[in-house]
């Protein structure tokens, strides 16, 4: 909010500096960026004023009335965590990759391959998540199958791989790396953009200290683009939690809370769940629908607010 | 800047805000306009109409309606009629809405939500119109390597999908399959992930014949935990490829390659054919309760428990909703016409070539042409 303020006071400066001539444009451009910016903020409380209204008939509906004779709250819960679960699992995959093919384009790749590989990752966000569903429906998840079979013979005894394992591959697991690859060109791209900003002098100096390249990266491309990478991989969760399509085709959701990842039941996610019932439903089942929605928009919300604590965090020290 | 420009921002926010939310509520509304029909009966194409008309509703129906409005349209040149396969229950929420002129749902309208109360007031002055138009025979499928026919009574079927029974050598199995050498393969049962009227007829056919196994509510949503899920039919059909030692219900003609089981039907196995699904209704007896007292509204009560030969009880019955009265007398011929092409010999036989639906037996027609025929166009 403020930077508005600055920059227009800044622009009214400059037009009272420079005489009436450029007054027009000025305010013809402060008002454009002004309505812009009202636009964001009425969409965005627009989606919540249809959220509450059409959610609120289900939020306080009687378990008589919603699916499965529960309440609202035992509803939701199991989808909540599906969501969470789903969204944890993509960017823990996700982020350790995504800071690794940061690192070699910005820092170990020669320039005409950072390049090049730079611009593959980034193409990986243009395929859109139907592709990425059908992909994992018929390729990923069938060549998961001999995969998830070891883990649970090998790794059994680890709750989250305690099997049995599914035949046909469409698993938690499967769903998080998909959901991975997906949110793989926004966390890195953003990690890019940081590391490659680290000071050079600081580089310089951590080498000219003695450091090897991997020190080097350690001591002061790493700390220099925490944040970033913070921020990166928390827009890389907003959209995971919000992923529909893969998660609606892909995964088998038909079981309640569980942290098996490789069996056939898997808690559904808020976004498909909606996707999966909303067609076929009708009355205040539809309500209901969109009160998950609410809790989907809060969820999001809290992660992006955790994001910002973390950061304003980390600038600080 | 200002406290009164942040006072002026903020208030343009809530107002456009308003603006956005209210947007919500807006139906579509259908306009027609000349043309007259014949009041002859028959409804073949040949009737002249024209105007406009939407529908909305089973995704079932799709590819029939499809066809049905091509030939329709093709027939009557003025004529443009659009089909909105939203899901049986937005179709039945539209059609209550006005927001469409006619609705398709695999389930009728029923007292539960009021929802047939909410149509016969839509539909006054004039009355409401409902009719079985689409039966399509759904399949038990499986994929178990080296079993090419399996047999399965109706409570172990239940059990299978109940989870009560794991594996494929399971004696319950056994006993009505001699010959047929079983593995001792883990049964993955496969359902819809996504709420329909298909999960909805089979559960429903699940709890008429085996009330002492399968205990749950009858619903489009499936109600047992743990078994693979997957959306849509193809997903469906894609699972139970894909996995080993897997069992699903899709509708008969999307099956393909894949194995098909037969049921138990009184003393013989059967298997589900046009033929036999259509008989079943044939020897269903209407619901009073689902009709509700409204003499145009034609629903039954499927014999799910019927034993006689040459039936196949697991079957999906889709019906056409609309009223017989609309605004204006072109937009009620054009409905009419429709519905007459759609229950007709012609139209009931293209629907079994472009979707594999069950065509409706004469007997079927003869009881469902009054309500069409009321129709004021």
């Amino acid at each position: 909010m403020s930077s508005v303020d600055t920059t227009t006071n800044a622009g009214q400066l400059l037009a009272a500096a420079s005489g009436g001539r450029r007054r027009r444009g000025d305010r013809i451009f402060s008002n454009t960026a002004v309505i812009a910016a009202v636009t964001i903020l009425a969409l965005l409380a627009g989606v919540a004023i249809f959220l509450l209204s059409e959610g609120w008939p289900g939020l306080t509906a009687s378990a008589s009335e919603l699916p499965g004779g529960k309440t609202f709250i035992e509803y939701v819960a199991p989808l909540a965590f599906g969501t969470v679960l789903a969204g944890a699992l993509a960017t823990v995959i996700a982020v350790p990759l995504a800071v690794a093919v940061a690192l070699f384009i910005t820092h170990i790749a020669p320039a005409r391959l950072a390049l090049a590989l730079g611009f593959l990752v980034d193409l990986l966000a243009a395929i859109p998540s139907i592709i990425y569903g059908l992909w994992g429906i018929f390729v990923l998840g069938p060549a998961a199958v001999p995969a998830m079979k070891w883990l649970e013979a090998k790794l059994g005894f680890i709750p989250i791989f305690e099997g049995p394992a599914s035949t046909t591959g469409r698993t938690m697991l499967v769903v998080g790396v998909v959901l991975a690859v997906m949110i793989l060109p926004i966390v890195s791209a953003i990690a890019r953009e940081a590391f490659a900003q680290t000071p050079r002098k600081l580089q310089e100096g951590a080498q000219a200290l003695g450091a090897t390249r991997w020190e080097m990266i350690r001591m002061t491309v790493l700390p220099f683009g925490k944040s970033s990478v913070i921020s990166g991989a928390m827009l890389g969760l907003g959209r995971a939690l919000g992923e529909t399509m893969a998660v609606t085709i892909i995964l088998s959701v038909s079981g309640a809370v569980s942290f098996n990842l490789i069996s056939q039941a898997n808690p559904s996610t808020i976004a498909a769940n909606i996707a999966l019932n909303f067609p076929d439903s009708s009355g205040i089942k539809i309500n209901a629908l969109i009160a998950t929605g609410l809790v989907l928009f809060a969820i999001t919300l809290v992660t992006n607010f955790i994001a910002r604590a973390i950061i304003a965090r980390s600038n600080v020290q | 800047m200002s406290r009164a420009r942040w006072l002026a921002v903020i208030a343009s926010a809530a107002i456009l805000a308003l603006g956005v939310a209210a947007c919500g509520g807006s139906s579509e509304s259908t306009s027609s306009s000349g043309g007259k029909t014949e009041s002859e009966s028959g409804g073949a194409p040949s009737a002249e109409v024209s105007g406009e008309i939407a529908g909305a509703g089973s995704t079932a129906q799709q590819a029939a309606q499809e066809a049905w409005i091509a030939e329709l349209e093709n027939a009557n040149g003025g004529a443009t009629i659009s089909y909105d396969p939203v899901g049986s229950g937005g179709g039945r929420e539209q059609f209550i809405s006005g927001g469409v002129a006619y609705g398709a749902s695999d389930t009728p309208l029923s007292e539960t939500e009021g929802e047939l109360a909410k149509a016969v007031k839509r539909c006054g002055p004039g009355e409401l119109v409902e009719v079985p138009n689409y039966i399509s025979p759904i399949a038990i499928i499986y994929n178990v390597p080296g079993v090419e026919e399996l047999n399965l009574d109706s409570e172990t079927l239940a059990k299978i999908f109940n989870q009560e029974i794991k594996e494929w050598n399971d004696p319950a199995i056994a006993k009505d399959n001699p010959g047929v050498e079983l593995p001792s393969t883990r049964i993955v049962p496969v359902n819809r992930s996504d709420k329909s009227g298909t999960t909805e007829n089979f559960t429903d056919y699940l709890s008429k014949v085996a009330p002492n196994v399968w205990t749950h509510e009858v619903s489009g949503e499936w109600p047992v935990k743990g078994g693979e899920a997957a959306n849509g039919t193809s997903g469906v059909v894609e699972a139970v490829t894909a996995g080993e030692g897997t069992i699903g219900y899709a509708d008969a003609s999307q099956a393909g390659e894949l194995g098909v089981a037969k049921i138990k039907v009184g003393s013989t196995w059967a298997e589900p054919s046009p033929e036999a699904a259509a008989k079943v209704l044939e020897l269903s007896k209407e619901d009073p309760e689902l009709e509700g007292g409204n003499k145009y509204v034609t629903a039954f009560e499927i014999d799910r428990k019927t034993e006689s030969s040459g039936t196949y009880p697991i079957i999906l019955v889709s019906s056409l909703i609309g009223c017989t009265k609309y605004k204006s007398v072109e937009e009620a011929a054009l409905v009419k016409a429709y519905f007459e092409y759609a229950v007709s010999p012609e139209g009931q036989e293209l629907a079994a070539e472009q979707a594999g639906s069950a065509p409706l037996t004469e007997a079927l027609r003869k009881k469902v042409m009054p309500a069409v025929e009321a129709i004021e166009g």
